[in-house]
């Protein structure tokens, strides 16, 4: 039986096993390996994607549960004439990345979190930035996310 | 020494830092850090010339309208120059440290400037790491200088290295390997550019990847000029720049890797696919050593999408059309393994061995020291501290499980993804299946993390990727659950130690520290305080667990004794613990740099908030001096919370400091990680732990907002930057919190003392 459901805005039909998590969907099945697998449980992060806008860690949600839903991936941040989405900007001027394997995970956590807060305080960040990164990349991490809203704030009264 | 893989070397007493105090005539015998892991698979039994070395790099990477040189780098006729690093980056940043190295003594533009992972081929062997690893231990030889020609094949001969570790690409690769070279292709080029112009070779600079004659306005792209470069034999001991002309080296240039890590097109090994592609997932024996008796198939091929069970001697695999049904094929399973006759082992029954190890052993496994601690210890008037300390296995948690895709077509097996030593990664894998290694090739690819755990002799998806694939008509991927991963991981040793020392008139007279661990990831720490009697002894235990290089190696727990017990002593005598410090570190120093600085950047000294606590903890590790406060204090529930942290650094050179920034930072934060909740303990044998949340990383919320870090650019000899910010942070903060509370924790993590 196939499960329906847009991704980044496209629509996408999937004939996968109902109960397989929407990793493994995006990963084997859509051939998206922007979201990452990091443990399985929903306890790192790694595979964070928005499932009508909410952060979802995917590796703990069934197909069956995104029937009809609108899924955002890593990949479907930049704009479509491939401008990078401000959290992404942010991101490189401040040099998060070290390994990187972690980050579209925080970065789509990031995006949830502006999105809901447009300019977050550091407990804000602490609550909502709760993705595990090895590499200890956690101080740039919320130097990004202060930048990327102080340019939202800019940006808003200009 | 091909029939050594695994060479002890003698070396002088050279070896030692400059700052501790020499014993003249007497030899010790010293171990390459990780030796077994550093020669990686084997010494090959091919011996070749220079020319035939060179002949095929270039086949395997220089294309047409490009020109070679060495094996380090070619240049295009459009100017674009490449660079083949022989260094992995997991993350560490060094490719485009490297890439500011080459470039730098090239005088090129930037902006035309590509470095690439080197293929996997003996051709690359990275000939600069494995005099680097020796001449660490034995001071430079003067046959280093002579490079390029002739130090090319000399080593890589012996060490076919292409390892990533160590904190090693800077120091030795880059030193030794780029910047050489950079200058050498740049007199080459201005030697070609002399006799096109028909002008003196002094007459002519260079800069932007051009070579310019000032007095006529002439110039020559490096592109006109590489393939007549190319031709010209390099000289053996070209002249570097100094600090002062240095445009790339020391600057905060952004990396290349990092636009494609933030909109997920950075393809990991993990991420990998080809056409046709199985993806397979392996239980292996719960308990390390143990084999595989039996297993029922059925369970798993009654599940839609698995399509076959393989049985290896120690593991089985479920081979499937994707990861989610192999991995309902294996938990489906009910696999009957051994126990390997390790039913007895676990973490108090290590602890407790160790302890009596310690006490009962003949003679230490290694050791190291000045003068005689027990004429001190029986001083007149002196006061005795002694302490007992212990850390547990901790585990890498590289964020990327291992994943590595394999087929077997045609008599080749190809293999994909990403490990710390590319060349090696083919020996062991010809070995798993019984090919030669030129029936082997191997595509690395970017890494999600490794510290230490991606070392190829230690990685076992390798063998069983090889074994699975000879046995399959298709390709497959190979991918180890978390559980998987922390279940089996070559951790950190366990460790326990016994500190003494002995105390007169607020002077430490003799310091002794016996400490007992598995052998394999032994390597020298400097002991950094000059005190007239020092001893330290190391007893080899071995458990059933394969121990491994953890971020930073032996430096973490050697730290966290050394310098949890540093202020234990001020406490004993009394005195401040910076001033304690001080007082025993060599006059001068620049260890008493790095010290004062951070002392001075924390505000050591000044008042602090009921409840809060300052630590300090200073430790030299792969040529670097770092030192670290962490103010901290303790939360209801009796955790700890770090407030702020200082980090000041002394690796000689800074050669990108935001990236090496990043690295301390990194490294700091990882330190506390492991300080305050990580422990791998074992109960029957087997690893108790499975996935992050028995295994905590520590999270944004609980780390430092901000690490302030520091450089003193001194200008010595370039040091480590991956590695080093990691010891001194479990000190510091275990001092922190002894400052905050009264209470001392000598036993990690911290978490499990706090609930104890």
């Amino acid at each position: 039986m196939a499960t329906a459901f847009t991704v980044n805005g496209k629509q996408v039909s999937v004939e996968a096993e109902t109960d397989t998590p929407l990793l493994w969907v995006l990963r084997d099945d859509l051939g998206m390996t922007g979201t990452k697998f990091g443990c399985g449980v929903a306890a790192c992060g790694a595979c964070s994607v928005h499932v009508d806008g909410a952060i979802t860690r995917s590796c703990s949600v069934p197909l069956s549960d995104v029937a009809g839903k609108a899924v955002t991936t890593i990949e479907g941040l930049k704009s479509a004439d491939g401008v990078l989405h401000k959290v992404q900007q942010a991101w490189i001027d401040a040099q998060v990345p070290q390994c990187g394997y972690c980050q579209s995970g925080q970065i789509m956590a990031a995006v949830a979190l502006i999105e809901k807060v447009a300019s977050p305080s550091d407990a804000q960040i602490d609550e909502a930035m709760t993705n595990i990164c090895r590499c200890g990349t956690y101080p740039r991490i919320r130097k990004a996310i202060l930048a990327a809203t102080g340019a939202a704030i800019q940006a808003g009264d200009a | 020494m091909a029939d050594n893989p695994t060479p002890d070397l003698d070396f002088p007493e050279t070896a030692q830092p400059a700052t501790k105090p020499k014993k003249k005539g007497v030899k010790r015998r010293i171990f390459l850090a990780g030796s077994a892991l550093l020669v990686g698979g084997g010494i090959f039994g091919v011996w070749w010339t220079d020319s035939s070395v060179k002949a095929k790099a270039k086949a395997l990477t220089v294309g047409a309208g490009e020109h070679g040189f060495l094996t380090w780098m070619k240049i295009a006729e459009d100017d674009n120059v490449t660079l083949y690093s022989p260094h992995i980056d997991f993350g560490q940043g060094s490719h485009t440290a490297l890439g500011q190295m080459l470039a730098d003594e090239l005088d090129a533009d930037w902006g035309k400037i590509k470095v690439e992972q080197a293929p996997a081929d003996l051709a690359f062997a990275n000939t600069p790491l494995g005099q680097g690893f020796i001449a660490e231990m034995s001071g430079y030889p003067g046959v280093i200088n002579a490079l390029p020609e002739a130090i090319m094949a000399m080593l890589a001969r012996s060490l076919p290295l292409q390892i990533t570790g160590g904190s090693s690409a800077i120091r030795f690769t880059g030193e030794v390997g780029m910047r050489k070279t950079g200058a050498a292709v740049r007199m080459a080029l201005i030697a070609e550019a002399a006799d096109r112009l028909g002008v003196p070779a002094s007459e002519l600079t260079t800069a932007d990847s051009r070579v310019t004659h000032a007095k006529t306005g002439r110039s020559l792209r490096y592109g006109e000029l590489a393939a007549g470069a190319a031709a010209r034999s390099l000289s053996g001991d070209p002249t570097l720049k100094t600090r002062d002309q240095w445009r790339l080296i020391g600057q905060p240039v952004p990396r290349r890797d990092i636009p494609a890590k933030v909109d997920g097109s950075a393809v990991y090994g993990i991420d990998f696919a080809v056409p046709d592609m199985r993806v397979a997932t392996i239980a292996a024996a719960p308990v390390r050593g143990g084999r595989l008796e039996s297993v029922d198939e059925a369970p798993a091929l009654a599940i839609k999408g698995v399509e076959k069970v393989v049985k290896l001697d120690d593991a089985v695999i479920v081979v499937a059309k994707g990861y989610w049904p192999a991995q309902k094929g294996l938990a489906a399973l009910s696999p009957k393994f051994s126990d390997g006759g390790h039913a007895a082992v676990s973490t108090s029954a290590i602890y407790a061995a160790q302890a009596k190890l310690r006490q009962t052993a003949e003679k230490p496994d290694n050791e190291g020291g000045e003068g005689d601690v027990n004429a001190a210890f029986g001083g007149e008037g002196v006061q005795m501290v002694e302490a007992e300390y212990r850390v547990p296995f901790l585990h890498h948690a590289m964020m990327e499980p291992f994943a590595l895709t394999a087929h077997f077509k045609d008599g080749t097996l190809t293999l994909w993804g990403g490990l710390q030593d590319p060349l090696s990664t083919r020996t062991k894998a010809a070995k798993a299946a019984g090919l030669e290694v030129e029936q082997v090739v191997f595509n690395p690819m970017i890494m999600g993390g490794g510290f230490g755990r991606r070392f190829p002799d230690m990685v076992e998806i390798i063998d069983q990727v090889a074994v699975l694939a000879k046995q399959l008509p298709y390709p497959v991927k190979l991918i180890w659950s978390r559980e998987e991963d922390v279940r089996h991981g070559t951790y950190r040793p366990q460790s326990s130690a016994g500190l003494k020392a002995s105390l007169k008139d607020g002077q430490i007279t003799a310091f002794q520290m016996d400490y007992a661990q598995s052998g394999n990831a032994e390597g020298e720490v400097p002991f950094i305080y000059a005190i007239p009697a020092t001893s330290r002894r190391h007893f080899a235990y071995q458990s059933n667990q394969i121990d491994g290089p953890w971020r930073s190696v032996n430096a973490t727990q050697i730290g966290f004794y050394t310098e949890s017990f540093m202020d234990e002593l001020a406490s004993a005598a009394g005195e401040d613990p910076y001033r304690f410090r001080r007082k025993h570190l060599p006059e001068g120093s620049r260890h008493v740099a790095v010290l004062d600085m951070v002392a001075k950047r924390s505000g050591w000294g000044t008042p602090l908030p009921d409840g809060v606590g300052r630590g300090i903890a200073i430790v030299e590790s792969f040529g670097t001096i770092v030192a670290e406060v962490v103010e901290a204090t303790v939360k209801d529930d009796g955790s700890p919370r770090v407030l702020k942290t200082w980090a000041v650094v002394d690796c000689g050179t800074t050669v990108n400091p935001l990236n090496a920034e990043a690295q301390i930072m990194g490294g700091l934060i990882m330190g506390l990680s492991s300080a305050i909740g990580e422990q791998v303990t074992l109960d029957q044998g087997a690893v108790v732990q499975s996935n992050f949340p028995d295994y905590p990383i520590l999270k944004l919320a609980d780390a430092p907002p901000e690490v302030d870090v520091f450089f003193i650019e001194s200008g010595a000899k370039t040091g480590g930057i991956g590695e080093p910010g990691l010891p001194p942070a479990s000190p510091a903060l275990a001092n922190a919190l002894a400052a905050a509370t009264g209470k001392r924790i000598r036993n990690l993590p911290l978490l499990a003392q706090a609930k104890a």
